[in-house]
């Protein structure tokens, strides 16, 4: 490309406008976690302070975040893990016998309102003595990511060639075992997307951990947002709370940022 | 030899089977069931039992001037941060679809809002968004402009939460249609430097004709999901102030887990329920369209 000044000191400009105003929230909410109430109340507001290590205090020592982190983490690996389980051979089946109709079926649980599942499922958990139990948490979470298991893994099974089944199952293997031993190491790359995207959409679930847990199974979510509610806000509690949710999502994105790529602009792109 | 026992003959349902099950168990029957509550008067703390009343919980919810304000509320949210987040998203992704130094860092950077946690970005953007302490109304005051309620004036609130779901979902628009720019075919191109097109022309006839799929399938898979916004809403506002930002989704939240009336809140939920079926269908039509 011929080097312009004025073009490159534009497009400077231009990448400048845009990622200011991504990155300015993500800068204000690590700055405010590591200021006093005083320094985060101030006028005109403080870009240089003191950093202070209190708010993570709080958050951790006397919140036991370390609490609703491991319930978040239990329910977005456990749920993630089965939707694998149930999503891989759907996927599978849906390429190679170009069964539409049972994947539309599928992906009409990414599409619907979650809140129109949500109000039966409280009744029949709380009947059934479900309430902030792991398992109504698990299986609710797996309507996240059971679809965008298929949603990302019925076109790339279709993209492997058959070939190499084939050629699997003439040496003698059936086909089932031609799809653990050789399509599924193969299959690495659409794994690693489907897998990253369920965990975050799972992890940052708000609505149904809101509706079905309680103290012992309570999510991070929730758990944030109830440390809002409190009488006076302490915004640097609350922001370092916010950092505490937001940062493995934030750093799992940043490693697989090629699949998460892949995986956002599945269905809207062809290939 | 391939062997052919019942299981691998019947592989294509077998295999399918589980995830089937787990969906009519956990969607269909949910679903029906909400369909069925529509046509109840059914309160859960009235202790009640459930009787079927035929249509007049419809009849209750169609004149209660709430639900209507939220129906209005839910496409005006939607539309208003849709048609923003399809113009800035397409500007954006044609910005920087060229090669340059860091092109991989600020496509990272692009991720970052859609990955992000909404509960927590609510919190963010209502420490911004704060009359007394927020940085907003701080910028407004050093550029001598009238300060703003933002979220606690029932004027400014559904503005305010439209500028939020604008900075969260227009980076997602950027990166599909860079997806999409990336898989363009350069023939047309070549053609149009033939025949001594300018660049305006360029993009008007050749480039936007041909991303246009892409561009409305991502915008009407966002439309969805605006159509059914509620972490934002409920986390910024609780649907307030007084109701002035309740769409659909948060105040059949409210009905079923604040006031426990099922029979109205699951009137609602249809009304929801056939919004987004209806733009679901219209995605799959569109794709079909263009695959032809």
């Amino acid at each position: 490309m011929k080097k312009n000044p004025v073009h490159s000191i534009l497009f400077l400009l231009t990448l400048a406008l845009i990622i200011i105003p991504i990155l300015f929230p993500f800068i204000w909410m690590l700055m405010s976690s590591f200021k006093t109430q005083v320094d985060i109340i101030s006028w005109p507001p403080k870009f240089v302070f003191t950093p202070v290590m209190q708010n993570y205090e709080r958050v951790f020592i006397e919140q036991d975040f370390l609490h609703y982190m491991k319930n978040s983490l239990i329910v977005s690996v456990v749920s993630v893990f089965f939707s694998l389980v149930l999503g891989l051979p759907a996927a599978y089946s849906i390429a190679r016998y170009k069964q539409k109709k049972l994947s539309i079926f599928i992906l009409i649980a990414r599409l619907m309102p979650g809140i129109s599942f949500l109000m039966p499922w409280y009744i029949v958990f709380s009947r059934l003595r479900l309430m902030d139990s792991y398992i109504a948490l698990i299986l609710s979470h797996m309507l996240i990511a059971l679809p965008l298991v298929v949603w990302v893994m019925s076109p790339y099974f279709d993209s492997v060639p058959r070939e190499l089944e084939e050629a699997a199952m003439v040496d003698g293997l059936t086909q089932q075992s031609a799809f653990v031993k050789i399509l599924l190491p193969l299959s690495g790359p659409g794994i690693v997307t489907a897998t990253t995207l369920s965990f975050i959409f799972s992890w940052n679930n708000f609505m149904f951990s809101q509706v079905l847990s309680q103290q012992k199974t309570r999510t991070l979510p929730i758990a944030v947002y109830n440390f809002l509610s409190y009488v006076e806000v302490d915004w640097g509690a609350v922001m370092a709370a916010a950092v505490t949710i937001m940062a493995p999502a934030i750093i799992l994105t940043m490693f697989f940022q090629k699949y998460v790529v892949k995986g956002l602009t599945m269905g809207a792109v062809k290939g | 030899m391939i062997r052919q026992g019942f299981f691998e003959k019947n592989l294509r349902y077998l295999f399918p089977l589980p995830a089937v099950i787990f969906v009519v168990v956990l969607m269909v029957f949910p679903v029906g069931y909400t369909f069925f509550l529509s046509f109840t008067d059914w309160t859960l703390t009235s202790g009640r039992p459930l009787s079927v009343v035929g249509l007049k919980s419809y009849l209750q919810v169609l004149s209660e001037p709430r639900f209507l304000e939220a129906l209005g509320r839910t496409f005006y949210f939607t539309f208003g941060s849709v048609i923003v987040e399809m113009v800035l998203g397409t500007v954006l992704a044609l910005a920087l679809n060229r090669t340059f130094k860091g092109k991989g860092v600020v496509k990272t950077l692009l991720l970052l809002p859609l990955v992000a946690t909404p509960v927590a970005i609510g919190i963010v953007w209502n420490l911004f968004y704060d009359p007394t302490i927020g940085i907003l109304n701080y910028v407004l005051s050093v550029l001598k402009l009238p300060q703003s309620g933002w979220v606690s004036d029932a004027k400014t609130v559904m503005p305010s939460l439209i500028i939020v779901d604008i900075w969260q979902w227009t980076p997602m628009i950027t990166i599909i249609v860079l997806a999409g720019l990336a898989g363009l075919s350069s023939e047309p191109y070549e053609s149009a430097m033939v025949d001594g097109a300018n660049g305006r022309q360029v993009l008007f006839l050749i480039t936007l004709p041909m991303l246009m799929p892409t561009i409305l399938t991502a915008v009407i898979l966002r439309a969805i999901d605006a159509l059914k916004t509620y972490d934002i809403i409920y986390s910024m506002t609780g649907g307030g102030p007084g109701y002035a930002s309740e769409n659909l989704n948060v105040l059949a939240f409210k009905y079923s887990f604040e006031y426990f009336r099922m029979g109205q809140s699951a009137v609602m939920l249809v009304f929801l329920f056939l919004i987004v079926l209806l733009f679901s269908l219209a995605v799959m039509r569109l794709r079909r369209a263009f695959e032809q």
